[in-house]
């Protein structure tokens, strides 16, 4: 459904991604490890189209309808609509809006693109309670205005919320794990292993090995300086815990 | 709503009430001395006492100077080089109905959403319709007539019932008032005028829509509305004007008075053309609007939506003098371009037990400057008063401004006056997370604008809230990107 090819990304004058390749299938696993400033934030970036972050070349191919599209040809919320989810490593505060209500509207703006009729406000109350009940979350997420004053925890499990609700056919998750504690990282793992379909992706950003024995990748991808060095399966991830990543940057 | 908008984040709107209508017009030439004032006295066959008010407010305004402790900058006004009276053409003795006004005006209208022939006309609203000097239209008058209710314009008042104009005219916004009060009253044209009698709920929304038309003429309208004892009244105004590159003035009065347990909500969404994006043109809407709670338990509740002018210097104010009285204020101002508005209340508590609530959004964009300028004062008399105030601002970009100037005055120890102030800022990285969740820049903006001005949006009457929202989403679209 993922179709990355030779990918080179700027950030203002700085090269960041140098050539990275990825296919992702329906009902696939993928993690992303790598050091610190390898490009791994970029590369979720990107795919969510942010403004900030300019294809130099290489193409990114996202089948809709069965079809692949040049996913670079749509705009942010043209992706959000087509299925695509980036659970944001630092998801922003949006103060006065509602997260109920920003969950409504979002959902709504994806109903009326697929020709679904939209959902009035008390389904969608039964339908985003039970969403919250299904993650363990506290009701009172609903009534809180979106990710102010959230905790770093419960910022990340408000994204796993959205992406329950919106129901994403590719979701990239950005470093979702970092600042959670045992707890909530056990809570966030089964809401993304619930949510896992034959037909959706999931691509996993992570420095720790950690998440993984959570969320268990059906692939590995070791991102360095840009590029994807090395694929395997989930041994790989166990292997970098163990010795790091220099050995394989030498 | 607005299909013929074309959407362009980064490119500005365009102000779609700026046309101008090409009608023939009746207009004084440029300056302003006691003739003048004579001819216009004249030409509205005003009674005496009115001709009395006019001058003495004029000599008295020639004493004054502009006020300039506002927040806001322009180039010193020449009173001499505006017109103070334009008028389009009557036919014959001017209209008698709606059949005799100008079809290009009626037109006009039609085109600014006000249909003001007896088929198209908006339920439940009567609507007076101002254009430049002038009242051209009131509708639904035999209807409000049956219940008692006065509705009409304000020559006709003075024609028609100047016992009671006479007899508010002045009382709560005094023609020495200030610099453009003391203009307005020498020189004001019309504007509308409301009486709902003792117990009586007016069963209509009244509605005014002014239209400056003419250019080089400035627009001095005065309203004033009286609600007898236990009468209940909701009115609303609206302001358009053509693009111009040169600057205009609108200074009104707006004058309430509220007798025992009446209530009157007073809404505005103004929308003045503002000038263009490097500042050249637009309205300055330099108005006194003051409400007196004259009564015991009397309610008077401001509610305004203000996206249009140049440059607005705008208080509108409550005395609570009757006991338990309540007053509100309920504001949403959006600048953008290069916009200034000095906006915000007075709150005079007098009488005892008396109550006010203020509620202030300011939204700020582009390198428009947006201040909030509000006073609390309690007065020895006014035992066990209670305020509260909120005046949050909202910053769009880097180089607006938003201001916040309270003036807090209490001299009675059993007053509570509570005061909240927030400033939070519209990122592009807020309208990028909204906007990867599926919204786009028209839904991602009017999540933002609506949890901000919530509060005040719920204060409007349905039928405007929904263009009103729509119109401060127009106006910030251009603005975020």
């Amino acid at each position: 459904m993922l179709d990355i090819s030779n990918l080179h990304v700027t950030v203002g004058a700085k090269e960041i991604l140098k050539g990275l390749n990825l296919k992702v299938n329906e009902g696939e696993v993928h993690a992303i490890m790598g050091p610190n400033g390898s490009g791994k934030s970029t590369l979720s970036k990107v795919l969510a189209g942010h403004p900030d972050y300019a294809v130099a070349s290489g193409t990114i191919h996202y089948d809709i309808n069965f079809k692949p599209k040049n996913l670079l040809d749509l705009a942010p919320d043209e992706r959000a609509r087509a299925g695509i989810f980036l659970a944001y490593q630092y998801p922003v505060e949006v103060p006065g809006v509602n997260n109920a209500e920003f969950l409504r509207a979002a959902f709504n703006a994806i109903c009326r693109d697929q020709g679904v009729e939209e959902m009035d406000p008390l389904d969608f109350d039964s339908y985003l309670r039970e969403k919250i009940q299904f993650l363990g979350m506290d009701a009172k997420f609903m009534d809180r205005q979106l990710n102010v004053d959230f905790s770093g925890g419960e910022k990340k499990r408000n994204e796993i919320l959205q992406m329950a609700v919106l129901a994403p056919r590719l979701a990239i998750l950005d470093e979702t794990d970092s600042g959670l504690d045992v707890d909530s990282l056990r809570l966030v793992s089964e809401g993304v292993n619930k949510l896992r379909s034959d037909s959706n992706a999931v691509v996993l950003i992570t420095h720790y090995q950690r998440i993984l024995s959570y969320i268990v990748p059906d692939f590995v991808h070791i991102l360095a300086n840009g590029q994807i060095i090395k694929s395997g399966d989930k041994s790989l991830a166990l292997e970098i815990e163990e010795r790091g990543y220099d050995w394989l940057l030498n | 709503m607005a299909a013929d908008a074309v959407k362009s984040p980064f490119s500005n709107r365009e102000y779609k009430y700026g046309f101008v209508t090409d009608v023939e017009s009746e207009s004084f030439p440029k300056g302003l001395n006691e003739d003048v004032i004579r001819r216009l006295s004249a030409i509205k066959e005003e009674p005496d006492f009115v001709l009395d008010f006019r001058l003495k407010a004029y000599r008295h305004w020639l004493k004054m100077v502009e006020p300039k402790w506002a927040h806001v900058a322009y180039p010193p006004i020449d009173f001499q080089d505006l017109r103070y009276y334009s008028a389009p053409k009557k036919k014959g003795d001017g209209p008698k109905s709606l059949e005799d006004v100008d079809a290009e005006i009626i037109a006009t209208f039609n085109r600014l959403g006000i249909p003001l022939s007896e088929q198209k006309r908006l339920t439940g609203v009567a609507v007076d319709a101002v254009f430049d000097s002038v009242s051209v239209a009131t509708t639904h008058k035999a209807e409000l007539g049956k219940v008692g209710v006065i509705f009409c314009s304000f020559s006709e008042a003075l024609r028609e019932h100047p016992e009671l104009v006479k007899k508010w005219l002045g009382s709560v916004v005094p023609y020495k008032d200030n610099f453009y009060a003391a203009l307005n009253s020498a020189v004001f044209s019309d504007g509308s005028f409301v009486y709902i009698p003792k117990g009586v709920r007016c069963p209509l929304e009244l509605s005014t829509y002014f239209r400056i038309n003419a250019a080089e003429t400035g627009q001095f309208e005065r309203t004033l509305i009286i609600a007898e004892e236990g009468s209940h009244v909701s009115y609303l105004e609206g302001c358009t004007a053509p693009m111009r590159d040169e600057n205009q003035l609108h200074a009104a009065v707006v004058e309430l008075v509220a007798l025992d347990n009446a209530e009157i909500k007073y809404s505005t969404v103004q929308n003045w053309y503002a000038g263009d994006r490097e500042g050249k043109g637009g309205i300055y809407n330099f108005v006194t609007k003051r409400g007196l709670c004259s009564g015991y338990r009397s309610k008077i509740s401001w509610t305004q939506v203000e996206t249009g002018s140049a440059i607005t210097w705008k208080y509108p104010s409550v005395i609570l003098q009757g006991d338990s009285s309540v007053g509100e204020f309920y504001s949403v101002a959006l600048t953008n371009n290069k916009m200034q508005a000095d906006t915000g209340t007075k709150m005079i508590h007098i009488g005892k037990n008396t109550t006010s609530k203020i509620i202030s959004k300011g939204i700020s964009a582009d390198e428009s400057v947006n201040s909030y300028r509000g006073q609390v004062r309690i007065l020895p008399s006014a035992e066990n008063a209670r305020n509260f105030s909120q005046c949050d601002s909202m910053l769009v970009g880097n180089k607006s401004s938003a201001n916040t100037y309270p003036y807090i005055e209490i001299k009675n120890k059993t007053a509570k006056v509570e005061h909240e102030a927030t400033t939070s800022k519209i990122s592009a990285e807020q309208i990028f997370y909204l906007k990867s969740r599926g919204l786009d820049d028209e839904g991602a903006i009017s999540l933002l604008l609506n949890g901000f001005c919530k509060e005040v949006f719920k204060e409007l009457p349905l039928e405007f809230s929904v263009e009103a929202v729509r119109l401060l989403e127009m106006k910030l679209e251009g603005s975020v990107g």
